[in-house]
């Protein structure tokens, strides 16, 4: 009835790699925080196959974890978006290089 | 079998979204990647998993998103410059470096010695149970978590005013 636990793990692997490569892509912030959301999304989806794998409920317990660490870098995450976004008035994640004030 | 469908469904849209130019659209497209998403987990019997993906992820997280997005009040200039950010060339090292290491992954993945066998599915009421008794640690600590982005966004939303 359940698939064995090499098919959910491939699709974590893809989703996994879609994520990093728009990570390493993207430059607009909106799309990096959402890059990382499905790398997230991915890390949470191999703890649920490994935890199908096994029959133990530890699975979902570390994927429950992901959803917190998700949850809470996501606030802090649009936060900082929101911040430079009023400061440099761009959403450019290049333009946040120099760590100083001035331009 | 409704796994690999939902599964064919989860990429698809996920690469629409991440290669989008409208931050809205990627969005929806994402939040479809989600409830796909929530089909796979309940196909691999995690129930509760299923649910949370739907509530927290695509219900939750997700609309944060789309509130930010609005209160950004994206323009047609905006989208010109979003245009000139993903041009062609711009994906080429990120997916040729992202592919190398997938085939890595695979070619581990397919070598390993851990037999396939069916899996078996984890009812909500043993997740539960574990995550009450043995586990209250994690419950602790999520707490702790969330305390401490709440604090921050609050914090960093307050200077903003200044």
């Amino acid at each position: 009835m359940i698939v064995s636990w090499q098919a959910p793990a491939s699709l974590a692997l893809i989703l996994f790699l879609l994520g990093l490569a728009a990570l390493l892509a993207r430059r607009n912030l909106v799309f990096v925080l959402m890059s990382v959301e499905i790398m997230l999304n991915a890390a949470g989806l191999l703890f649920i196959a490994a935890g199908m794998r096994w029959g133990t409920p530890d699975g979902q317990i570390m994927f429950i974890a992901v959803l917190n660490l998700a949850g809470a870098e996501l606030a802090v995450g649009l936060i900082l978006l929101l911040r430079l976004r009023g400061r440099l008035t761009t959403l450019d994640g290049d333009a946040a290089v120099l760590l100083r004030d001035s331009s | 079998m409704i796994f690999w469908p939902a599964a064919l469904l989860a990429v698809v849209t996920t690469a629409i979204a991440v290669t989008g130019k409208n931050p809205v659209h990627a969005l929806l497209w994402f939040v479809i990647s989600l409830l796909a998403m929530a089909v796979v987990f309940f196909e691999l019997g995690a129930a509760f998993a299923a649910a949370l993906e739907v509530i927290v992820y695509a219900g939750a997280i997700v609309v944060l998103f789309l509130f930010v997005v609005m209160m950004l009040s994206l323009d047609k200039a905006a989208a010109l410059r979003e245009e000139s950010w993903t041009k062609g060339p711009v994906w080429l090292l990120p997916v040729g470096f992202t592919g190398m290491l997938g085939v890595a992954l695979a070619w581990q993945m397919l070598n390993t010695a851990l037999p396939a066998r069916p899996g078996r599915a984890v009812l909500p009421a043993a997740v539960g149970l574990k995550l009450f008794s043995t586990d209250f640690l994690a419950v602790e600590m999520a707490s702790l978590l969330l305390l401490a982005g709440l604090v921050a966004a609050f914090h960093l939303a307050r200077e903003a005013q200044k």
